[in-house]
């Protein structure tokens, strides 16, 4: 039995094994001289781990009892979880170690963050649900944090800790009352007191705290005050960390919890989601518009990119969690190449958030700002790229599901959010002329990354690299 | 006789002393890492008395994990309060605002 159980969670043994013995052999050797080193092996070990889930995993398996599941949607979260991490990774070491913050703790700690995200797209219990959130909220904590000698990036981190730690205690006391009222801490219990379409008044409680908990991790509106701030004060490839894999963990998770636990009550929660996504796409839209740094634009974004992923899942049909998966999927392909190219804006060696900094860009460097711009309009969801179909596939799913006025509602967000996007290709193309320009620096990794995004933006269109099947298969295992 | 509604009671008390606490404190980021703790204990009196009352164990190895995590948290939260106040020369929670968001 534990030897079955044991085979099941190897992927996450052995990323933690891998985690702790490089801690131990980095303190005990050469500490940050591994760093780089150590970058490229974690970044090789999360693409060994996804292709080894990718391409061997198959069927439903169920671990400790229920509280551990793999099956289609955990395998699909975690490669895209694994996947975009990896190519975070890869694309920081250079930024860090030139800014002389590349210390080995950092490639430590997104592994362990890492597990943590694979063991909450997998919870098939409220504890396994906590403990996953746990390890990933407190790397994530201290990664805000690391650049130690700055006031903004200690005051993001303090921030996020504070306003974290906040939301696992709604979450928990959430949790506690639905183990109060259910009687057990399993979904496949919770699901059975909650089958027959009406639930008790505690565990509607219990359901309310754990959609707000979690609505903060994926950074919905009212629940998103810490994002700008977060994203703002982080160092720059630990924003683009922040922006990609942790939120497609935590609207796994969603999906799993709803529907894994409180599948039998869609109803109940469907109106909930609705109005979250509702406000996190319309303050997504309008908030973004007066910002002029680039990374407190990419917070505003990425709010409202999170909201088009719960209309997915409002929809409350195996068609609209797969619109969610592939959403996300594109999100995270679209976050990685916009923050290879913030990565590389630079002045003098310093770097550079300001909008206005990329005026006159495209004089200067035509290549990558056509790529850019490909980048954006996908973003803006403008129709011949990749985002238009993610943002189609959610707005059909909600419009399937009888949500109608929502789906209305985020085409209308997603023209007021298309000004803001569209705006720095202005000042790309038709900014003003100005002496003081960005460096023409050139680091391959990054250019590489910006340019592949932008090339999967395009050529994606033809068949989205087959993630639909994929994400079809995911869903038909979450809702039935 | 206390049943379980009393402790119910106490914990959801607690709970909102806590929150209370993160929102209207306006002096020391300490007081917001007290806060936080109390509003973990009231979870873990609201898991032992689910437990007590359901007669099932689920509920204390919950709160067991729960301390755990809550200390680690304490620790990981004390250890960013000294950066950040080794950097600004300062706790309070008016001037934790280089950034406005």
């Amino acid at each position: 039995m534990i030897q079955a159980d044991l085979t099941i969670i190897m992927p996450e043994i052995i990323l933690s094994l891998f985690a702790i013995a490089a801690l131990l052999g980095a303190v005990y050797t050469g500490k940050d001289k591994f760093a780089p080193m150590l970058v490229w092996a974690t970044a090789g070990v999360f693409v060994t781990l996804a292709l080894w889930i990718g391409v061997n995993g198959e069927g439903t398996n169920v671990a400790f009892g229920g509280m551990f599941n793999d099956d289609a949607f955990s395998r699909f979260a975690k490669v895209a979880i694994l996947l975009s991490s990896a190519a975070v990774l890869v694309m920081s070491q250079e930024y860090m170690e030139r800014k002389g913050l590349l210390r080995f703790e950092y490639p430590v700690l997104v592994a362990l963050a890492v597990v943590g995200m694979m063991v909450m797209v997998s919870a098939g219990d409220l504890m396994t649900l906590y403990l996953g959130l746990e390890l990933q909220s407190l790397s994530l904590y201290v990664v805000a944090s690391l650049r130690r000698d700055s006031a903004r990036s200690t005051e993001a981190g303090l921030k996020y800790f504070v306003l974290g730690a906040l939301s696992s205690g709604l979450l928990l006391y959430g949790a506690s009352l639905t183990y109060g009222f259910a009687g057990t801490t399993l979904f496949s219990g919770i699901i059975q007191t909650a089958s027959d379409g009406s639930i008790s008044v505690g565990l509607l409680f219990g359901l309310v705290l754990i959609i707000s908990g979690l609505a903060f991790k994926v950074s919905a509106v009212p629940f998103h005050m810490w994002t700008p701030d977060v994203y703002e004060g982080s160092p720059t490839p630990v924003t683009a960390f922040f922006a990609t894999a942790p939120k497609i963990a935590a609207m796994g998770l969603f999906a799993r919890v709803l529907y894994d636990a409180f599948g039998g009550v869609v109803s109940d929660w469907s109106q909930v989601i609705a109005l979250l996504s509702l406000l996190s796409m319309f303050l997504g839209a309008f908030a973004a518009i007066g910002q002029t740094n680039i990374k407190r634009l990419m917070a505003f974004s990425s709010i409202a990119h999170m909201g088009y992923a719960l209309m997915g899942l409002a929809a409350g049909t195996a068609l609209g969690v797969q619109a969610m998966l592939v959403y996300m999927a594109i999100y995270v392909t679209m976050n990685i190449g916009t923050f290879a190219f913030i990565l590389s804006m630079e002045k003098d060696g310093q770097a550079v958030t300001d909008i206005s900094a990329l005026n006159q860009y495209a004089k200067r460097e035509p290549g990558k700002a056509l790529a850019m711009l490909v980048l954006l309009f996908s973003m803006a969801g403008v129709p011949p790229m990749v985002g238009f179909f993610g943002k189609l596939y959610v707005l059909q799913a909600a419009y399937d599901a009888g949500l109608a006025w929502l789906a209305i509602a985020g085409v209308i967000a997603s023209v007021i959010g298309a000004y803001y996007y569209l705006r720095i290709v202005f000042f790309m193309y038709f900014g003003a002329e100005q002496d003081d320009a960005l460096d023409k620096n050139s680091s391959p990794v990054l250019w590489t990354f910006l340019m592949g995004s932008a090339a999967i933006m395009v050529l994606g269109l033809i068949n989205l690299f087959g993630i639909e099947g994929a994400a079809a298969a995911a869903a038909a295992t979450l809702v039935n | 006789m206390i049943g379980l509604e009393h402790y119910l009671t106490v914990a959801a008390t607690l709970f909102v002393i806590g929150i209370f606490g993160l929102f209207v404190n306006r002096k020391n980021v300490i007081i917001l890492l007290m806060s936080i703790e109390l509003m973990l204990l009231a979870v873990n009196i609201n898991l032992v008395a689910f437990s007590s009352f359901l007669g099932d164990l689920v509920g204390q190895v919950f709160t067991l994990f729960v301390l755990t995590v809550a200390a680690a948290e304490a620790a990981i939260g004390l250890a960013i309060l000294v950066c950040f106040f080794r950097t600004r020369g300062t706790i309070a929670v008016e001037d934790v605002n280089v950034m406005k968001g």
